[in-house]
């Protein structure tokens, strides 16, 4: 008997949507900002500015900025602990963000919360969550409670390649198929969990394959392809706004840099990782616009500069910001509720 | 359910129910209250809750309200605390307290801190209400009193009903707290009758309440142990000992000022739990009334918790292990020998 996968539900998506100057500018932009403003976390982190576990989302740029691009700014996300990026493609200010960083009260989550748990309730940023796979269960919760009151939104929940491997991936894809949720499942495989490579930690190191037990829409993308993720995203995104259910994107993307900065790298060459870097968004993607004559180089200088003088803002920011009174250390345990 | 006209004393009016229509009338109450309210988790449409309890309730508000899910214990909790945050008051319940354990993730690392973590901006309205307790011959895993050890993490709260007073009314005044609220009931207690005003309104859940008034000693105790300390302080009352009971309602918050007020009434305490002894609830209250009202102490305070080790399925076994009237009246005279 034949018992090979079907591949009806299972896609590799090549389809891009075709896209202009302003557009392109955009998408750009978006990606610089988080790839300057890690720069500079990474700086200051050697400067002991910024403390505790910092995870990088360097190369990763183009899924965040491309799948949250064609989001409402209604839409719940849901992120993991390596969030700066997804908290900066929705819309939380940078400011905000580095003094997050700083620990400062002026920060996203007033300092209480750090690199790995950036929140920002007016714009539906739902964490930041350091449990792998621990933000799946909240981000079902999302969008049932949409569901169940009509609203037309789509809750987003981005997760490592290493999540898979947690019960708790495998509860939530099965509820949310049973419930038919709008959820939009993205596994940013970035084939490690932490320094285990899938070949040795997943029998179906196909991850887009998971789907079909779930009998759940899916497909595969290149995430280092901005438009091959916008295109698919925006399709996805429809799909499950008009009422068909969860869907599952597989995004096969590289952490150019360590997963944490307690990392030595011991479990991967420098040749893959020179290999990817030849794939980085940041390089492929200008050149794109540039050959099909959308931007110029003054365009990407001028990005730059805007880039640039905005993490100087906010690392100003930051550093102008304020300790949070010792005295308040037991706030936000309970709500604090006018008596 | 019945009506009873009037209490005992010809005035107020009061209905008789069991602890069972009582947790079921509270969540019907809920449902009609707030359109925001549902509930889920195993078995509690189709089946009518494993204990019974939500009997019917899938025929009167529906598979979207009353909501079966699969065998997915974090996956279900998790989605309660992340419908909270999208504006719904879920009731969650989780079987038994044992497989809380399977959605611990949840209750702890998410439940717990979002609030905090997220520095005061995204709070958890949601209720998880599950059985505990042993008695029942029902083996090492499925007998656990976890409650204490719940109690122990700061951002949730934690409500024992034992009365069915409690049982019919806790449920909303934890549905309007905007934290999260864990709820344990007692099945030993789901058959149990009771009055309670016809004219109920919520009750707090972070007070104690003095079930017996005595003066002699001061037994500290909550949900189904409640009733073997009311059996024990009988069977003192017939000695000439007047044991005053409190219930304590709530493990978190704890109500200090009851039980230490007792403490310095009587000067002498047992603490009854259904816990482990070791890191237990009773060792935190003990230690508070140490803190508190070392000087008002008589004699060092006792406790009846059960024998430290896994539940056994034999009778007689699990009879030896649990607290029971016995071991309380013994520590009573032990203190009170002091």
């Amino acid at each position: 008997m034949d018992i090979t996968m079907p591949v009806d539900a299972i896609e590799v998506s090549d389809e891009t949507v075709p896209i202009d100057r302003e557009r392109g500018l955009f998408l750009l932009h978006q990606m610089l900002r988080i790839r300057r403003f890690e720069e500079k976390c990474y700086e200051l982190y050697q400067a002991a500015k910024i403390r505790g576990f910092m995870h990088l989302y360097d190369g990763e740029e183009a899924a965040a900025v491309g799948i949250i691009s064609v989001l409402n700014p209604d839409d719940p996300i849901v992120a993991t602990y390596r969030e700066h990026g997804h908290a900066l493609a929705r819309g939380v200010p940078m400011t905000t963000c580095m003094a997050e960083m700083y620990g400062k009260q002026e920060g996203c989550a007033r300092g209480r919360g750090g690199s790995m748990h950036f929140f920002d309730a007016e714009r539906h940023f739902y964490g930041g969550n350091a449990i792998v796979a621990g933000g799946l269960p909240v981000a079902v919760g999302l969008a049932l409670a949409d569901k169940m009151q009509k609203r037309p939104r789509v809750t987003a929940c981005f997760f490592g390649d290493g999540a898979l491997q947690e019960g708790e991936f495998h509860e939530c894809m099965n509820l949310a198929k049973v419930w038919e949720l709008p959820v939009l499942f993205i596994v940013e495989n970035n084939q490690f969990a932490m320094g285990v490579p899938l070949e040795i930690s997943e029998c179906v190191p196909d991850l887009v394959r998971k789907a079909d037990a779930y009998d759940m829409a899916a497909s595969c993308v290149d995430g280092m392809d901005i438009l091959k993720l916008d295109a698919v995203a925006r399709r996805a995104v429809a799909q499950i706004r008009s009422g068909a259910g969860p869907y599952f994107l597989e995004v096969k993307t590289y952490r150019f840099r360590a997963h944490s900065m307690f990392d030595a790298e011991q479990y991967r060459s420098k040749e893959d990782v020179a290999n990817w870097r030849q794939k980085d968004p940041l390089v492929s993607f200008p050149a794109y616009l540039k050959a099909q004559g959308l931007v110029t180089d003054a365009d990407i200088a001028e990005l730059e500069r805007q880039v640039a003088a905005e993490v100087k803002e906010s690392v100003d920011f930051a550093e102008a910001g304020t300790w949070e009174p010792v005295e308040d250390l037991e706030r936000f345990v309970y709500s604090e509720v006018a008596s | 359910m019945k009506q009873n006209g009037k209490n005992g004393n010809g005035t107020l009016p009061v209905i008789e129910m069991t602890y069972r229509e009582a947790v079921k009338e509270g969540i019907r109450d809920a449902l009609r209250r707030d359109e925001r309210v549902f509930l889920m988790g195993e078995d509690v449409g189709l089946y009518g809750g494993c204990f019974a309890a939500t009997k019917g309730l899938i025929n009167e508000f529906g598979p979207d309200r009353i909501r079966d899910t699969p065998m997915s214990e974090s996956a279900f909790t998790g989605a309660g605390i992340g419908a909270a945050m999208g504006g719904m008051r879920p009731i969650v319940e989780i079987m038994t307290v044992n497989f809380s354990l399977l959605a611990l993730d949840q209750i702890m690392n998410n439940a717990a801190t979002i609030l905090h973590m997220s520095g005061g901006q995204i709070n958890v309205p949601v209720v998880i209400r599950m059985a505990t307790g042993a008695g029942r011959q029902l083996a090492a895993q499925h007998s656990h009193s976890l409650e204490g050890w719940f109690a122990h993490i700061p951002g949730i709260k934690v409500a024992v009903p034992a009365v069915v007073e409690d049982a019919r009314w806790m449920l909303w005044t934890a549905l309007e707290d905007p934290d999260p609220v864990l709820i344990f009931e007692n099945p030993s207690l789901y058959n149990m009758g009771g009055t309670l005003p016809a004219e109920g309104r919520p009750v707090d859940i972070s007070k104690a309440r003095i079930r017996r008034e005595g003066k002699d000693v001061t037994i500290i105790t909550y949900s189904a142990s409640l009733f073997k300390s009311l059996a024990a302080a009988d069977t003192l009352a017939a000695e000439g000992i007047e044991a005053e009971v409190i219930d304590l309602r709530s493990l978190r918050p704890l109500d200090d000022e009851t039980y230490v007020g007792s403490i310095a009434k009587t000067h002498r305490g047992v603490i009854v739990d259904e816990g482990w002894k070791t890191g237990s609830i009773s060792a935190e209250i003990a230690t508070r009334i140490m803190e508190q009202a070392f000087y008002e102490l008589d004699a060092p305070i006792e406790r009846v918790c059960t024998a430290e080790v896994p539940l056994p399925y034999a009778k007689h076994m699990e009879e030896a292990a649990l607290p029971q009237p016995e071991k309380i009246v013994a520590a009573v005279k032990k203190v009170l020998s002091a």
